[in-house]
C-alpha cells in the first residue's frame, strides 16, 4: 500500500531513509564487536560513541554515560521500576497512573501480586492528574513515581517536571515513559529532576528493537539484564550496533525538525480536526486539547465502533488506530478512554490519527473527504441512530440485554 | 490485524439485511458487555407457519460483529423459528469461513439476538444465561468464566486438569499463567491453595477416595502418630517409597536390627491399613533394595 496515507506514526513510524542509509554498513563492513580491541570492533565502537552523544543532545543529558541503550521502550520501562525496588528493598510503594502504558500498568499489576503497593492516580474527564492527590501519596515508602510523558492514544501531556520536582523533595526517584513525547517536544533533562526516562527507537523514525533508558549520575541502578561490561555493566549483551547508530542519526534528525513538529505538523494536526468536527456531527476531541502532543488527535465519533471505521478507513488506503475494545485483541475498551469516564457508546468510537513530518497538508484534506461518508454508513446500521441523528433518548430506545 | 476471511470482509463491506425490517413482529436487542457490542435483530414471522419471512439487523460493533449479523440474517430467512433456533454459533462462523478465536463472541451475540426476537414472538420475556469473561486460552477460544465455572463444578486442581476439562492451555501452553492465577483464586475460594506440583489426579477417584498425593500425605500422617512409641523405645521409622499396596519403609535407631522388628512392622501395617481404609503391605526397605537387585 505505497499509496496509502499513514496516521497511525503513535504507534510506530516509518524509519527515515537517512537513518536506513547510516545503518547499512553496519551489516555489512562494519560487522566488528564493538568491544573488541582490533580494529574491525573499533570502527563500531567510534560510531556508537557518536551515537550515544546524539540522544544525548536530544535529551538534553548532562552526560552521555547516562544514556543507556536496551531493546526497546518496554524493557527500559521495566528495567527503572524493577531497578528501583531493588535497590531500595524498605520501599514497598509504586505510584503510577491509570492510564500509563501496558509496559507499566502490566509490571505494576503483577508486582501487586508479589506484595507491593501501587497507587494509580486517577484523570478526570479531559484525562488531566489531580497533583494535590499525588502529593499527599509521596512517602518515604515509595520506592519510585512512574509518570508518562505524553499519553499515547489523547497525546495528553503531564506536568512531569513539576512532579519529578515534588519527588525529588520528598527523596522519592522519578520515572517517566517518554516514549511519545521524545522527537516532539523539546526536552532538557539537565533542567529537570527527572531520574529516569524511556524511550523508543521506532517511535521517531528510528527502526524498531531499540530503545534508551536515561539515568541520571548518582541514581542508585540494580542491571536487569546481567553478564557484561556492554553499557558499563548496566544492560549486558551484546550491542545492536546497527540500530543504535540508526536511533543516533533519527536523535539528530529529531532535533532539526523540532520546530517544523511545533508549527507544521501541529497545523496538519490542527486542519485535520477541525475539518472533521465541522463536517461529522456528534464527534468530539477526547483528552485535553489544548495541552497535547503536536502531532496527535483522538475523535470519539458516537454510536459506531472504532475497528469498523478503522476496517472501512483502511479499504481506501488511510491508516489510524482506535480506541475501541475489538481492535486491542483483549476485548477490553482502552483503558484510557475508560479512565476519562467517556460513554462506551463513544469510547468504542474513538478513533486516533497521529502524524509525523512525512505526512502532508494533501493527505490531510483527503482524509476529511474520506471520513464523513464513512461515519455515514456505519451509523445507517446502528442501531443507536435513527434517520437523521441519533434516535431520541437512545438509552431508552435501544437497552439490549447484555451478557 | 485481524486475521478476517474473505467471506467476513465481503459481509462487512457490503452486508445484507441491514437495517429493521418494517412490519417486524419479533425484537431482539442483546450486548456484550465485555466488549461493547450491540445488536438489535428484527423479524418478520408469518404466524401461520411459524417461518421468518424477512430478517433485518442494526449493529453496533466491529466488523466481525457486522459480518456475523449479516451472516445470521442470511442464514435463518426462509427457515422455521424452531430450526432456526438451532442455528449454533459454529454454523454462523462456518458460514463465514471461520472467525478469530477472539471474535468468536460475536457469532454468540447473533444467536443470542435470535433467541430474544423469538421470545419476543412468543411473548417470552428472554434471559441470558451465558455469561463471558476474559479470553485466557486464544487457541480454543475459552474464556475466564467458563475456565473458573468448570474448575469450581468438577473441583480441578491443575493446569493439566483444566486442558481436560475445558481444552484451555492445552494448545501453545502460554495462557498457562492464567490459567494458574485462576485456579489460585478459585481455590482460596474454597480455603485451599494452589500447588503447582500437583499431579492430575484420575477423573475417576481412587478405590480409598484419595488421590495419591493425599494418599502418600495420609500414610505420612499416620506414621507420625506412631513415631512417639517408637521414638519411646529410642527407634524410628522412615518411610522410603509407595508402590501401589506396598509401603516400603526403613527402621532405625534401637528398631534397626531388633529382633522384634517384624512384629513392629506388623503393628504399623495394621495402623496404616485401618487409616487408609485400604489393604496394603508394609516392607522392609530391604526388600525393595531386593527387587530393584532381581531386576523386578
Amino acid at each position: 500500500m505505497a499509496e496509502g496515507i499513514y496516521l497511525d506514526n503513535n504507534a510506530t513510524t516509518m524509519v527515515a531513509p537517512e537513518v536506513v542509509e547510516k545503518m547499512l554498513p553496519f551489516f555489512t563492513e562494519q560487522f566488528g564487536n564493538p568491544s573488541s580491541l582490533h580494529q574491525f570492533g573499533d570502527k563500531v565502537g567510534r560510531a556508537m560513541k557518536q551515537a550515544r552523544k546524539q540522544v544525548q543532545t536530544l535529551l538534553g543529558a548532562e552526560h552521555d554515560s547516562e544514556i543507556i541503550f536496551t531493546s526497546c521502550g518496554t524493557e527500559s520501562d521495566s528495567t527503572a521500576i524493577l531497578s528501583a525496588l531493588k535497590a531500595q528493598p524498605d520501599r514497598k510503594e509504586i505510584i503510577t497512573t491509570v492510564v500509563e502504558h501496558p509496559a507499566v500498568l502490566a509490571l505494576c499489576e503483577h508486582l501487586e501480586k508479589e506484595g507491593y503497593t501501587v497507587h494509580y492516580l486517577k484523570v478526570d474527564k479531559k484525562g488531566r492528574l489531580d497533583i494535590q492527590a499525588y502529593y499527599k501519596l509521596l512517602s518515604d515508602n515509595v520506592a519510585i513515581v512512574s509518570v508518562m510523558w505524553a499519553n499515547n492514544e489523547s497525546g495528553t501531556l503531564f506536568p512531569v517536571e513539576e512532579m519529578a520536582e515534588m519527588a525529588r523533595s520528598a527523596g522519592v526517584m522519578f520515572h517517566t515513559d517518554a516514549v511519545q513525547a521524545v522527537g516532539k517536544l523539546p526536552i532538557n533533562l539537565k533542567e529537570t529532576n527527572i531520574d529516569m526516562l524511556s524511550l523508543s527507537g521506532h517511535k521517531l523514525h528510528a527502526p524498531k528493537g531499540i530503545g534508551v533508558l536515561y539515568l541520571r549520575r548518582g541514581v542508585r541502578f540494580r542491571p536487569l539484564l546481567r553478564g557484561g561490561h556492554q553499557e558499563r555493566g548496566r544492560r549486558a549483551g551484546t550491542e545492536n550496533a546497527a540500530s543504535i547508530v540508526g536511533l543516533g542519526r533519527a536523535c539528530e534528525m529529531a532535533l532539526e525538525a523540532m520546530d517544523y513538529e511545533k508549527s507544521f505538523v501541529r497545523a496538519m494536526r490542527d486542519r485535520l480536526e477541525q475539518g472533521i468536527l465541522e463536517k461529522v456531527s456528534h464527534c468530539f476531541v477526547t483528552g485535553d486539547p489544548n495541552n497535547r502532543l503536536p502531532n496527535t488527535c483522538n475523535i470519539a465519533f458516537e454510536y459506531i465502533e472504532g475497528e469498523a471505521i478503522l476496517l472501512l478507513l483502511n479499504k481506501m488506503g488511510i491508516a489510524a488506530s482506535s480506541g475501541s475494545a475489538c481492535t486491542s485483541g483483549s476485548l477490553e475498551p482502552s483503558h484510557v478512554m475508560r479512565a476519562m469516564d467517556i460513554p462506551f457508546t463513544a469510547a468504542h468510537g474513538s478513533v486516533r490519527f497521529s502524524l509525523s513530518r512525512y505526512n502532508t497538508m494533501d493527505e490531510v484534506e483527503r482524509v476529511i473527504e474520506a471520513v464523513p461518508p464513512i461515519v455515514e454508513q456505519l451509523r445507517k446500521l446502528s442501531p443507536y441512530w435513527g434517520e437523521n441523528g441519533p434516535v431520541e433518548e437512545p438509552e431508552k430506545v435501544f437497552a439490549p440485554t447484555y451478557a | 490485524m485481524w486475521d478476517y476471511s474473505e467471506k467476513v470482509q465481503e459481509h462487512f463491506y457490503n452486508p445484507r439485511n441491514a437495517g429493521a425490517v418494517d412490519d417486524a413482529n419479533a425484537v431482539g436487542d442483546v450486548g456484550s458487555l465485555s466488549c461493547g457490542d450491540a445488536l438489535r435483530l428484527t423479524l418478520k414471522v408469518d404466524p401461520d407457519s411459524e417461518t421468518i419471512l424477512d430478517a433485518g439487523f442494526q449493529t453496533f460493533g466491529c466488523g466481525s460483529a457486522i459480518a456475523s449479523s449479516s451472516a445470521l440474517t442470511e442464514i435463518i430467512k426462509g427457515m422455521k423459528i424452531d430450526d432456526a433456533l438451532n442455528v449454533s454459533n459454529q454454523e454462523i462462523a462456518d458460514f463465514l469461513d471461520g472467525l478469530p478465536p477472539e471474535k468468536m463472541h460475536c457469532s454468540v451475540m447473533g444467536r443470542e439476538a435470535l433467541q430474544a426476537a423469538v421470545a419476543n414472538y412468543r411473548g417470552e420475556v428472554w434471559k441470558d444465561d451465558h455469561e463471558e469473561g476474559a479470553l485466557v486460552c486464544k487457541c480454543f477460544a475459552v474464556d475466564e468464566v467458563m475456565i473458573e465455572e468448570t474448575v469450581r463444578a468438577n473441583n480441578l486442581r491443575t493446569v493439566e486438569e483444566v486442558s481436560n476439562y475445558t481444552k484451555a492451555g492445552g494448545g501453545c501452553s502460554s495462557c498457562h499463567e492464567g490459567i494458574e492465577e485462576i485456579l489460585t483464586k478459585v481455590l482460596a475460594e474454597q480455603g485451599e491453595t494452589f500447588d503447582p506440583t500437583a499431579v492430575a489426579g484420575e477423573i475417576k477417584k481412587p478405590k480409598s477416595g484419595l488421590t495419591n498425593l493425599q494418599r502418600m500425605k495420609r500414610i505420612e500422617q499416620l506414621l507420625d502418630e506412631i513415631r512417639p512409641n517408637l521414638q519411646r523405645d529410642n527407634g524410628d521409622v522412615e518411610l522410603i517409597e509407595v508402590d501401589g499396596r506396598d509401603i516400603f519403609v526403613k527402621m532405625t535407631g534401637a528398631c534397626a536390627g531388633c529382633q522384634m522388628a517384624t512384629t513392629t512392622l506388623g503393628g504399623i501395617q495394621s495402623h496404616l491399613a485401618e487409616g487408609l481404609g485400604e489393604f496394603i503391605q508394609v516392607l522392609p526397605a530391604e526388600e525393595l533394595a531386593r527387587r530393584a537387585a532381581m531386576g523386578g
